[in-house]
């Protein structure tokens, strides 16, 4: 019975996956980094995303404060910050986060605050998506290994 | 909406106005309203015309009337004249005969016996007078002694004894016709006295004015002559002329006898009237001759003088024309027959143009409808596609909550009705989706993209689409693509696939054993194809002894007989062999320089065929075969319509050949771009992931007994770069590998692979024949095993364990083949065997990279964390040791020398100090040690390269530019990879530094 609702969480993540990728908010570099984790690291993927997670908090920080703050906003900052949160984005196949700093980007170097701003928003909610639906994905595959590390030593 | 159908009504309106001001009036149509007028115009003209005709040649009649008439007056006035002039000359002569013998002689020679008898005599030279007299001229004294001599006294005209006179004038000789006169007195007569008086004072014949004359009342003149006593000088004055006059001769002209008797002489006497007018006293003229009332033709008269010898008198002749002139026939006829013609040939004209005007009135009518038509089509059109659209917007949210509502927890029952409102709307979408792509045609809003795209990727999608339906119903489905036919080709994809994926959806809609088998190759193949068709024919194998020979085998892919037999085997390798050719002379034949590329796609099948009433309206919409296809397999028939279009959009033509219970083959072409290198190099890159590299140069062996279905299977492994044989069954795959693998001729491998087709596979099964006598390794090589895989449409499970245990043990590839999927087995077949040769050279794949990067101490510079994170995973997975660093700086700090890494991966876009320089920094520091360590000492050794410290330094960028190349090569940088890693590329990167 354990191993059944194994099979039917990894039926549900591969599910969640496919609907995600879908939707065209992971995509195929997703999948090597799960590729990435093995015996060796078994929580590569999570903890990389950990790592993104912490650090995207902060780039949409400075970024809303930088646009928030000043009248004049640091244009060339937040193009900066912005380079960073695509670079980690594309790493992790981010691919929807990703498109909408591409736009937010293309807004700040016209200096079109207006356009930003709704950039932002726009990165916020994809952001929010992403994250709640990874966490929901983590939480699946936390549960997987628990029921598999159950079955592992009973076939053992 | 509303606005949207204004717009539409404006556009209708806009039309017709269009088609107003385009309407070309001709010069008929300008003046329609004239044409009425015109032809009276005409009828007028022609009449006129006529009349000038007639007139033309009534005026010529008239002339030579006229003519004839002046000359026969003429005629006749000469001839009277000249009579008369006789009569006078001879009158003259008797005058000068009464002068010589009744005054000369003494006695007189005559007396009135004697001039009786000779004027009787001589009186046919006189025909016009009645006769002739000779009066003595006596003066009053001589009265009575004349009288007393002749025995009788003077009379008057009205035989009274004359009064007394100055003088007398007395008849003493008379011809017998006038003997009446003898004896009168001629000086009492008015006419005859004045005449008198004029003759001897002008000694020439007078005239009188005709008059009516004694006894016969006709009309006459009396003719006087003088006759004198003595000779008279030369030029004797009027008295020395009435001094010598002795006597008057005279003769009575019976003019009106006279003439009659000349007209009578002369032809065409009736036709004419003659009048002879005495006109000495112009104003009022006498009659000499004729009636003066008489009717006749007075228009036309012609006047002629007459000279009589006086010319104190004178005197002419007017001829007419008794009748009027007559009606001249001919002209009147032809003025009327030019009449006629006239009014026909307007008639004609009129009923032409008229004519004109209705049928180009008509001619703009149904312009004006069909404008109106096109117009109301365009609409119609624009109406389908607004309200597709209209329609597809809320379709797609019931679609997308049905979809969330089945991703809740529902129970099974509600699942099912979600899921069958999931289904139903996706049908409907569908739908939506051709009606709206045939009303985008229709309206001409459909444009293609020209992207580049991988033809054969695409190809391999559609059957993936296809491959459950195919699997279930047990039908083989297969692609192949002519080598010949460019990787990438420039062209709407999304279109093309459409196409196929609905030739081929209708294939397998409508088949149920057998095959469905797309082909593509170039369109100009067919030529080959055609070559090789008869070159079979000449061979004098005709199908049918294939036929019979094959037991019902046919030499298409399944073996079942197809509509159009040109993809059968006879033709079909041909194709390769050409194909091959080319490949062979490939290498000097750079690619062709045309700019398009015309391609032919085969989708054939041995379904149900088409009836053949029903294949004239194939591509017209909505219609299928007949109404029970709809019902048995479901569609809406606007497909191939739709195929139709979009194929002809792409510059191609569809047409098909279907045998009813044989099944059908749709073919088209299409035209597209070739790729232009560099955009094809790009291209390359992101398409080339699909398949993996990995298994170039691996050897296989296909097994199959049915050459068409063996090309495709070698066509797929082509594509994975794996070299193939094709044996057309096991045993001579056993012999060949037995016989130490020259048998075949070739220098053939040890193959890696084993690929056997089910059909053949369990045919020899039924035979007895075991894999497992493919004893591989009794001939004593040290040849690994090849694998064995299975080709199979559909295999149960009974057959799977059968397989399993006759030495298949490796894999089943279910059919449909694609080259992705092949991909997959193989890894998976041969992923194990990888690690088991782990030391073989293998220049691909991820094992190799492990090999290079195996142990190695790798430094990751990037600012951002989750990318040195994801790199330095990366590396680690391929066994490297990785240390890293968040910036320029501290990367800096950790290569100061000596320093113990192999290699570093820098990002370049970091701030403070980016990639760029802190490479130069690296490499300044590097070329300082490296100077003092050739003048110093040496330093350790471990890790420097040919006695100098150059640590290989690799960019991570994420765009993949030249320049970004170019540059990362200038600062002493020695290759890039892109970010995030691919296997492909970090393996490139690498192997130049690690290869030793």
């Amino acid at each position: 019975m354990l191993g059944l609702g194994a099979d039917r969480l990894r039926a549900d993540m591969n599910r969640l996956l496919a609907l995600l990728f879908h939707q065209g908010v992971l995509d195929e570099q997703f999948l090597q980094l799960q590729q990435l984790q093995d015996e060796s690291s078994p929580n590569f993927v999570s903890e990389v995303v950990n790592i993104y997670f912490h650090e995207s908090e902060k780039l949409l920080r400075n970024l809303r404060a930088l646009l928030l703050d000043t009248e004049l906003s640091d244009y060339k900052k937040m193009g900066i910050h912005l380079n960073q949160l695509m670079g980690s984005s594309s790493s992790i196949g981010a691919k929807r986060v990703r498109n909408v700093c591409v736009a937010f980007r293309a807004a700040s170097e016209q200096n079109n605050r207006a356009g930003c701003l709704r950039a932002l928003e726009l990165l916020e909610h994809e952001y929010c998506y992403l994250k709640n639906k990874l966490h929901e994905l983590f939480q699946i595959e936390q549960q997987r290994a628990l029921s598999a590390g159950i079955r592992y030593p009973m076939q053992n | 909406m509303g606005l949207k159908m204004q717009s539409h009504q404006s556009l209708a309106v806009r039309l017709n106005e269009q088609m107003g001001t385009k309407r070309g009036y001709t010069l008929i149509q300008s003046y329609r309203a004239w044409l009425p007028k015109f032809l009276i115009f005409w009828v007028f003209l022609m009449a006129i015309l006529s009349m000038f005709i007639y007139n033309g040649m009534d005026a010529d009649n008239k002339v030579r009337r006229k003519e004839v008439l002046s000359s026969m007056c003429d005629q006749r006035a000469r001839m009277l004249q000249d009579q008369f002039s006789v009569s006078v000359n001879h009158v003259h002569a008797l005058a000068i005969l009464v002068s010589t013998f009744h005054y000369y002689k003494n006695p007189s020679a005559i007396d009135q016996e004697t001039f009786a008898e000779y004027t009787a005599r001589t009186a046919f030279e006189r025909p016009l007078l009645s006769g002739v007299a000779y009066a003595q001229r006596v003066v009053d004294s001589e009265r009575e002694n004349f009288e007393r001599q002749h025995g009788w006294t003077i009379k008057t005209m009205k035989r009274e004894p004359s009064p007394l006179r100055d003088e007398y004038a007395p008849v003493i000789f008379s011809q017998e016709t006038v003997s009446y006169i003898e004896s009168l007195d001629m000086m009492s007569g008015e006419e005859d006295r004045e005449n008198i008086l004029r003759s001897r004072a002008t000694g020439k014949a007078v005239l009188t004015s005709p008059f009516r004359l004694l006894g016969s009342h006709h009309l006459g003149v009396v003719l006087t002559f003088p006759v004198y006593k003595s000779k008279l000088p030369s030029s004797p004055t009027v008295e020395e002329r009435i001094e010598a006059t002795a006597g008057y001769l005279g003769g009575a002209f019976d003019v009106e006898s006279l003439v009659e008797n000349l007209l009578g002489q002369l032809a065409g006497n009736q036709a004419f009237l003659v009048n002879v007018y005495d006109i000495t006293n112009s104003s009022d003229p006498l009659i000499m001759y004729g009636h003066q009332n008489q009717d006749g033709d007075m228009s036309l008269v012609h006047e002629s003088k007459l000279d009589f010898g006086d010319p104190f008198r004178k005197h002419q002749m007017i001829c007419s024309y008794h009748q009027k002139a007559p009606t001249s026939w001919t002209a009147l006829t032809t003025a009327f027959l030019f009449f006629v013609i006239g009014l026909l040939v307007g008639y004609i004209l009129y009923g032409a143009a008229i004519h004109i005007v209705k049928v180009e009135d008509d001619f703009h009518e149904m312009q004006e409808l069909k404008g109106r038509a096109e117009a109301a089509d365009v609409a119609k059109s624009q109406f389908l596609a607004t309200v597709s659209h209209e329609i597809r917007t809320p379709m797609n949210g019931i679609l997308g909550m049905l979809a969330l509502l089945l991703d809740t927890d529902l129970s099974s029952t509600q699942r099912d009705y979600a899921q069958t409102a999931q289904a139903c709307g996706k049908a409907l979408i569908a739908l939506i989706n051709e009606v709206l792509d045939r009303a985008k045609i229709e309206a001409g809003k459909l444009e293609l993209e020209a992207v580049p795209f991988d033809l054969r990727s695409i190809l391999d999608d559609v059957l993936s689409l296809f491959s459950e339906k195919s699997r279930n119903k047990g039908i083989e489905l297969a692609v192949f693509v002519s080598d010949k036919v460019p990787d990438i080709v420039m062209g709407d994809p999304g279109r093309f696939r459409q196409v196929i994926t609905n030739l081929v959806g209708n294939s397998v809609k409508f088949t149920e054993r057998g095959h469905i088998f797309v082909k593509v190759h170039l369109a100009e193949s067919p030529k080959a194809m055609m070559n090789g068709k008869s070159e079979s024919t000449l061979n004098g194998v005709p199908n049918e002894d294939v036929l019979t020979s094959g037991g019902c085998q046919f030499k298409t892919l399944s073996g079942c007989e197809a509509a159009d037999d040109r993809n059968c085997w006879d033709t079909f390798k041909h194709l390769i062999d050409d194909k091959e050719f080319r490949y062979g002379s490939s290498s000097n034949r750079v690619a062709t320089n045309e700019e398009y590329v015309t391609l032919m796609v085969c989708v054939e099948d041995t379904g149900i065929g088409i009836p053949l009433r029903a294949q004239d309206r194939v591509f017209m919409p909505f219609m299928q075969a007949d109404s029970s296809t709809s019902r048995n397999y479901g569609g809406t028939g606007i497909g191939l319509s739709i195929s139709k279009c979009l194929v002809e959009l792409m510059g191609g033509q569809i047409s098909f050949i279907s045998r009813p219970h044989v099944g059908s083959t749709f073919s088209f072409t299409a035209v597209f771009g070739r790729c232009k290198k560099n955009a094809f190099d790009e291209m390359k890159k992101p398409k080339s992931e699909d398949l993996p590299s990995g298994f170039r140069g691996l050897k296989a062996i296909v097994v199959d007994g049915k050459p068409v279905r063996a090309a495709v299977t070698k066509y797929h492994l082509k594509r994975l770069g794996i070299l193939v044989e094709v044996a057309s069954n096991i045993k001579t795959v056993t012999l060949s590998t037995k016989n130490g693998s020259v048998t075949s001729g070739r220098n053939i491998m040890h193959p890696d692979i084993v690929l056997v087709e089910k059909d053949l596979w369990i045919s020899i099964e039924d035979g007895g024949f075991c894999v497992r006598q493919l004893d591989w390794e009794q001939n004593g090589h040290m040849f690994k095993l090849p694998k064995m895989i299975l080709l199979a449409t559909n295999i149960s499970n009974a057959e799977f364990d059968k397989a399993k245990a006759a030495g298949f043990a490796d894999t089943v590839i279910m059919k449909p083949l694609r080259a992705s999927m092949i991909a997959a087995c193989l890894q998976q077949v041969l992923g194990i065997g990888k690690k088991r040769q782990q030391g073989r050279d293998m220049p691909n794949g991820s094992s190799f990279l492990q090999s290079l990067l195996c142990g190695k101490k790798i430094l990751v510079v990037d600012d951002n964390m989750v990318n040195r994170r994801v790199a330095a995973g990366a590396l680690k997975k391929f066994g490297a040791d990785v240390d890293c660093a968040e910036s320029g700086k501290v990367a800096l700090k950790k290569l100061q020398l000596p320093h113990c890494f192999d290699a570093c991966f820098m990002d370049i876009q970091m701030p403070e100090m980016d990639g760029f320089e802190a490479t130069r920094r690296i490499r300044q520091m590097e070329s300082q040690a490296n100077q003092q360590m050739n003048g110093g000492p040496a330093v350790e050794e471990s890790t420097c390269r040919k006695g100098e410290w150059h640590v290989p330094i690799l960019a991570m960028t994420a765009d993949v530019i030249h320049a970004t190349y170019d540059e990362c090569l200038k600062c002493g940088m020695d290759g890039y990879v892109s970010k995030p890693f691919e296997e492909e590329n970090l393996y490139q990167a690498v192997a130049k530094f690690f290869k030793s």
